[in-house]
């Protein structure tokens, strides 16, 4: 199948900084790609090139196998919109906010008025036209942004880490949207995150980049395998482990993970595996508690990542967890640096990957 | 025994000497709280039946403030405009010395235009010192600085990202110029907003370019400073009372409309 969208060798140079060092890759028309890597890869100046708001310093750009010369990136603007991960809203209505690029292209009142009723109506927002977009929470100003977006009804959908910071029911109705224009307006989304969590949700194939470059890509499945991936430092994954796993009598399966850590896991398998668990799905309690829970593990916190309405925790157990709680239960615990908590979660939360 | 009693007679003299004084201190004080007073109670009666001197310092002040802040937008804004949107060599420079020159000393500017515009100065032949149009040209020059610095800081603030957006969103370059000044409008006005309260609450170009003269470059400002040190502190009270309100009524609104 011919790709929608072909880059090679592409460099982009800021300066003394190369932010991308000849790379190649393909978008599949209809897929959903997610890019991953930690900060500073050259993610976002990934998307902004797709997105035409950049040009590559060298390297080719084809759609649909023709080639984009440069100065011509007005063409690829008109087909590809992009989701920036700082949310930025116009001073303005939600309606005029979302109405935006229809109105540079022109269209009819009844049109816009229609096309951002139904916008509104995707992202769950109904009613909020005549809202100011600034007064938003930010989980509703980034809507409104996706909003904007999706009413153009771009053939390519480009989201800079589209959840990074928000609360967990705006990050599920985000995941819903994205799925929803895929597969019902058959919109191309190419996600950048450094969230593997969020790839794992919705996401069929991913590239992975480091340092300029996308190192690998296929179905999220093999790429986790990749020795090339395992050796990588990805700080950024968090609560992803490899160990050795044994089947257990009851259906489940007992990892060893190293350091005399081990995983129980509502799976059957035998020999080396590479397992993660959500960071919500962990819970973070004083004392050890009772409960139907089979994984509990003591540790320490050392670091304390403030996300807004989400706390992000990094516990030491001799190897490091990454725990979300909210920032009520937070400051109702009163949790701080080398505090000693425990750690519980089930093993059905322990997945496979 | 005596030496005591001596003591005790030389403490009172002290003590006694220390309550008057602080009578004469106090004396003085309730004399000055009391005009105060009555100067306030005089002012605003002064304001109320519309007294000509404060309505003829108050037009003025307005009129030639308010020109030298709609001649300076002429300029000042699309300089602020291209210094924050365009990146052009030297541009840290030029925005360096607007900058600089925020804190310029009014009396510092105010004797250099006096020795441009006086008889025998280089500019003297257009015969403009001791009229508005000296004071208004004064101000102009002292708020260019603050007008552009403001505009540009407000255009900076919205700049890369707005232009990125509006691109994204199928903008042509115009148009994503278009949608950055509409971000940064409200910021520019309260620019415009600041830029005029320093010409009017400001001193030494209009008392030494103007001179001071009554019913032709007497302003608000350089009248308070007259009425004061001649002890006329009725008017002075007034004419204060008026700028303030000014001053805090422009802010006041532009805050708002700025939220809306």
């Amino acid at each position: 199948m011919m790709p929608l969208i072909r880059l090679k060798e592409i460099v982009k140079r800021y300066g003394e900084i190369l932010a991308l060092n000849r790379l190649n890759l393909e978008v599949n028309r209809g897929e959903i790609l997610a890019v991953l890597g930690p900060n500073g890869a050259g993610k976002t100046t990934l998307l902004k090139i797709i997105a035409g708001i950049e040009e590559p310093t060298s390297g080719e750009i084809y759609y649909n196998d023709s080639i984009i010369n440069k100065g011509f990136s007005s063409f690829i603007r008109q087909r590809c919109t992009m989701v920036f991960q700082r949310t930025i809203v116009f001073n303005t209505t939600v309606y005029n906010n979302i109405a935006y690029g229809l109105k540079i292209r022109r269209r009819s009142k009844a049109e816009i008025d229609k096309r951002v009723h139904e916008a509104l109506r995707i992202v769950k927002l109904e009613g909020y036209e005549k809202r100011n977009a600034k007064k938003l929470s930010g989980g509703e100003q980034q809507r409104v942004s996706i909003a904007r977006a999706l009413v153009l009804e771009p053939e390519i959908l480009l989201l800079d880490e589209p959840t990074a910071n928000l609360d967990p029911r705006t990050t599920s109705i985000i995941e819903e949207v994205i799925r929803y224009v895929n597969r019902e307006l058959e919109t191309t989304v190419l996600i950048a995150t450094h969230n593997i969590f969020q790839v794992g949700n919705v996401a069929d194939r991913a590239a992975f980049m480091l340092n300029g470059r996308v190192i690998e890509s296929g179905p999220l499945k093999d790429l986790l395998n990749k020795p090339s991936l395992k050796i990588a430092d990805f700080t950024r994954l968090e609560n992803v482990f490899h160990g050795i796993a044994k089947p257990l009598s009851t259906g489940t399966s007992i990892i060893d993970i190293g350091d005399s850590i081990y995983i129980e896991a509502a799976f059957e398998k035998t020999g080396p595996v590479t397992v993660f668990i959500q960071p919500e799905d962990i819970i973070v309690s004083k004392k050890p508690i009772e409960s139907s829970a089979r994984n509990i593990i003591k540790g320490r916190i050392i670091e304390i990542i403030d996300h807004g309405p989400i706390i992000r925790l990094k516990v030491d157990t001799g190897k490091i967890f990454t725990a979300q709680i909210t920032r009520q239960s937070f400051k109702d615990m009163n949790l701080n640096i080398g505090s000693e908590i425990y750690l519980v979660y089930k093993a059905s939360s322990v997945s496979l990957l | 025994m005596g030496q005591n009693v001596q003591l005790s007679i030389a403490e009172n003299t002290q003590n006694s000497i220390k309550t008057r004084t602080s009578i004469i201190i106090e004396n003085g004080r309730s004399h000055m709280v009391s005009e105060i007073i009555e100067g306030l109670k005089h002012a605003i009666n002064l304001i109320i039946s519309g007294d000509p001197s404060v309505l003829d310092a108050t037009f003025r002040s307005i009129y030639v403030s308010g020109s030298a802040t709609l001649l300076v937008t002429v300029w000042s804004i699309p300089l602020g405009i291209l210094i924050g949107y365009k990146k052009f060599p030297g541009r840290r420079i030029v925005k360096g010395i607007f900058n600089a020159m925020l804190g310029m000393p009014t009396v510092g500017l105010g004797l250099i235009l006096y020795l441009m515009l006086s008889r025998s100065g280089p500019l003297g032949i257009l015969r403009m010192l001791y009229t508005p149009y000296a004071i208004i040209i004064g101000q102009a020059i002292l708020i260019t600085p603050i007008m552009v610095s403001f505009t540009a800081n407000a255009i900076e603030d919205v700049a890369p990202e707005v232009k990125d957006l509006a691109k994204t969103l199928g903008a042509s370059e115009s148009q994503a110029s278009l949608a950055v000044f509409k971000e940064a409008l409200p910021s520019i006005i309260l620019a415009i907003v600041a830029s005029f309260n320093r010409a009017i609450a400001e001193l030494g170009v209009a008392l030494m370019l103007g001179g001071n003269i009554s019913g032709l470059t007497r302003v608000l400002t350089t009248t308070i400073a007259l009425e004061t040190t001649r002890g006329n502190f009725e008017l002075a009270i007034a004419l204060t009372i008026i700028l303030l309100l000014i001053v805090f009524a422009l802010s006041f609104v532009t805050n708002m409309l700025k939220r809306e």
